[in-house]
């Protein structure tokens, strides 16, 4: 991994830049100083590179910023036979993300600033991905009283959320977003009405009815989003909807949008990657939070991606182990891991013509590091040198006994995907490498 | 009463067709698979009428009844189908045995696979829990109900009802009424009258209708006096109280009044419709003591009968694709 020089030099390239927050596609190269980005762009060609820089020719892979994952569940503290911080940054580094965000319905919950300086002081130690919390809207998780947003923030929090939970409570909810509006704070949601998901296993329609399972309506979301909405109307607050699923529910937000409402959403890979069959034979890996729903809902999930309402695309990574999982499906937990499939299985989208590269690359970067108001997902001179080198067209199998994280229940188990990140690198240091 | 005659040359030229280790569902059985088991436990009602109702047919063979939920009459006639044919039957009652206890379901197939049965008869409170299960043993598996997923063997004793009484399934039209949200004997019911080309209706409050269920073929009413008009059989279900989450009825006065099954509703119906259940009956909430006990139209004990004789048959048909040693039997 020493391949710097004394000055903390490194050159790279023969590399195809792509910097989707400038437009920039192009071979070239890019010196990494110390910690930083020293300088990027097509002049910087081997002849150039100035005596004595080591070089690392990346054989025309290509050089990207480093991915921006928004929504994140890391167990640490509390459930570490899940996953830990650690095996969730060995995991993070491994799929192309140098940032991400972890929820914070950890036991404890991140809801006091000790907690959020616990879980960046851990991470940091590890010199993993760079992991920063989201703190609980209220305390304790409990949809009352609100937490202490403007410390918590002070603290590094990067915004307030219940986590896998809905804020229910509309008065609560207003008061978060008008509270946290005062730091500049978004409040993010897992937009499901409870009582209408409650019991529910999967997406509510002909096959939750053969399968005789209790489904979760559509207008779940519908209904959740549209009263937020209001209430960020009402408030004048920031208001982002997490891993949005439905058709109807992006109207909503598109709705918000064309009105100037501070609203935004993101959605993951698996609800434009799969529907609801993924639950056929009651297959619980596909058990997800919010349920896959039809495919009439992904193929709008997609048109939502290619016109701008979805602002980012974040991996839902949920870990679960084998007990939580090997369940008959209505007892079984939600949710997959996803930090090792976010980069290809969004690069589908590119593969099939929905998103051109540097479109589909911008909402794992600058458009998420953007909505955090982090300074990161951009090929930009001064900027932190977390980049990936990758290569897009690289065929492989999911095959998730292989991951780095401690989990394995992957959505995508088995499916083939193409896009393979080779070396990631975090504050200039290579934390990640194929061939090592 | 006569006995109709049967007239598929089919089933009379071939040998019982039944390629599958389990019986999990109706859904995904061809009509072939169906009349090879209304077939053979057709014999077996025979049988069973006999002075001698025992057959060796699975000596040394296990079969455990494995219950994680509480039924009477389904095990007892597993239990009494498994012993006419002269194998070992087990009753495990899940509430006596260590899954109380935090044992999973997965432990519970490890257990039983050191154990060396041949059959194994499932009844578990979750959809698809019994498959979860048939993918860990080294036995053959019997859903006797999942949830509100599937009840393969009551569809077929049912089946095996209608036809003993009717000739045959196809072209006739029958109503399924009650609480169908939470009935597995209505969805394996509809997989397997529609398999063999009779007509469902579905009739029951909103409440009680499954979402998009009219997809899989049926018609679904609301009023018992236009879904009952001219149909050849009228199966109610049972209102199942223990699975209400929450108010899908107002109250037992007010289903019985729209819904129960009196004599009046049942006027609507062909002269010579006969009346089901799968048992055990609230009488008084879905069905009416009189229309319940009338012997020239209720079924339903015949339905008890037929039970026996169609487990027999299960029983029967899947030990016939059984390895006859346990050499290279694997989970």
């Amino acid at each position: 991994m020493s391949v710097r020089g004394a000055e903390g030099q490194l050159a790279l390239i023969n590399a195809r830049l792509l910097d989707p927050a400038s437009g920039l596609d192009v071979m070239g190269g890019l010196i990494v100083d110390g910690e930083v980005i020293a300088s990027v762009g097509p002049h910087i060609v081997k002849s150039r590179v100035p005596d004595g820089m080591p070089v690392l020719d990346c054989q025309g892979l290509c050089l990207a910023p480093g991915l921006v994952d928004m929504r994140v569940q890391i167990r640490e503290p509390g459930e570490e036979h899940k996953e830990t911080l650690r095996s969730a940054g060995e995991s993070a580094v491994a799929g192309g993300i140098t940032a991400m965000v972890c929820l914070p319905n950890t036991d404890p919950v991140i809801d006091d600033v000790a907690t959020v300086e616990f879980v960046a002081r851990r991470a940091r130690l590890n010199g993993l991905a760079k992991i920063y919390p989201y703190a609980a809207a209220t305390k304790n998780l409990e949809g009352k009283e609100l937490s202490e947003m403007g410390m918590l923030a002070e603290a590094g929090a990067l915004g307030f959320t219940d986590g896998t939970q809905a804020i229910r409570n509309a008065m609560v909810m207003r008061r978060a977003l008008s509270y946290a509006a005062t730091f500049g704070a978004m409040i993010i949601q897992h937009p499901e009405e409870p009582s209408l998901a409650e019991g529910g296993a999967m997406n509510s329609g002909e096959l939750s009815t053969r399968m005789g399972l209790s489904g979760i309506p559509v207008a779940a979301e519908t209904i959740m989003l549209e009263r937020d909405v209001r209430l960020t109307e009402l408030t004048g607050g920031r208001y982002h909807a997490a891993h949005v699923s439905t058709a109807e529910g992006l109207d909503v937000i598109r709705k918000a949008k064309a009105k100037g409402l501070n609203v935004t959403c993101d959605t993951a890979p698996p609800y434009f990657a799969l529907n609801e069959l993924a639950v056929v034979d009651y297959r619980t890996f596909a058990k997800l939070s919010p349920p896959l729903r039809s495919e009439a809902d992904r193929l709008a999930v997609i048109e939502a991606l290619a016109d701008g309402t979805i602002d980012a695309i974040a991996s839902d990574h949920a870990p679960q182990d084998q007990d939580s999982k090997r369940l008959p499906f209505a007892q079984a937990e939600p949710g997959g891991v996803g930090l090792e499939t976010l980069l290809p299985v969004t690069l589908e989208l590119y593969h099939r013509g929905h998103l051109g590269l540097l479109s589909a690359l911008s909402l794992l970067t600058d458009k998420p590091a953007a909505l955090l108001g982090l300074n990161a997902g951009r090929l930009k001179a001064g900027n932190a040198a977390d980049l990936i080198l990758f290569d897009p067209e690289r065929g492989w199998k999911v095959e998730p006994e292989k991951f780095r994280s401690k989990s394995k229940n992957s959505p995508f188990d088995g499916h083939l995907v193409q896009g393979l990140v080779e070396r990631t690198f975090i504050d200039g240091r290579v934390v990640f490498s194929r061939h090592a | 009463m006569p006995r109709p005659k049967r007239g598929s040359i089919v089933t009379a030229m071939i040998e019982p067709y039944y390629p599958h280790r389990h019986l999990l569902g109706i859904q995904g059985l061809g009509p072939l698979e169906i009349t090879s088991l209304l077939d053979l436990a057709d014999g077996y009602v025979d049988q069973n009428r006999s002075v001698d109702k025992r057959k060796n047919l699975l000596r040394g063979r296990t079969v455990i009844n494995l219950f994680f939920e509480n039924s009477t009459r389904t095990r007892t006639s597993f239990e009494l189908a498994g012993k006419r044919l002269g194998a070992d039957v087990i009753n495990m009652q899940a509430s006596i045995s260590s899954v109380q206890k935090g044992e999973t379901l997965i432990d519970t197939a490890m257990t039983l696979n050191a154990m060396h049965l041949d059959v194994l008869v499932v009844r578990h409170p979750d959809s698809g829990a019994v498959k979860l299960l048939s993918e860990k043993v080294n036995c053959s598996v019997i859903n006797a109900g999942d949830g509100s997923h599937e009840h393969p063997t009551q569809a077929l004793l049912d089946a095996l009802t209608i036809r003993r009484r009717k000739g045959q399934l196809a072209g006739l039209t029958v109503a399924i009424c009650g609480d169908v949200l939470h009935s597995r004997v209505a969805r394996s019911n509809i997989y397997l009258l529609l398999t063999m080309g009779a007509r469902v209706r579905l009739i029951g409050p909103r409440t009680l209708i499954p979402t998009q269920i009219d997809r899989m073929g049926v018609e679904v009413f609301h009023d018992m006096r236009t879904g009952l008009k001219d149909v050849d059989v009228v199966m109610m279900l049972r209102v199942q109280n223990e699975r209400m989450r929450g108010n899908f009825i107002p109250s037992i006065r007010e289903y019985f009044h729209f819904f129960g099954l009196d004599y009046q509703k049942l006027s609507l119906a062909k002269p010579d419709a006969v009346i089901m259940h799968p048992g055990p009956m609230n009488r008084g909430v879905e069905i009416d003591t009189d229309v319940a006990d009338d012997v020239g139209r209720s079924l339903i004990r015949e339905q008890v009968e037929m039970g026996v004789a169609v487990r027999m048959a299960c029983l029967d048909l899947l030990t016939r694709t059984l390895p006859q040693t346990w050499e290279g039997r694997a989970a």
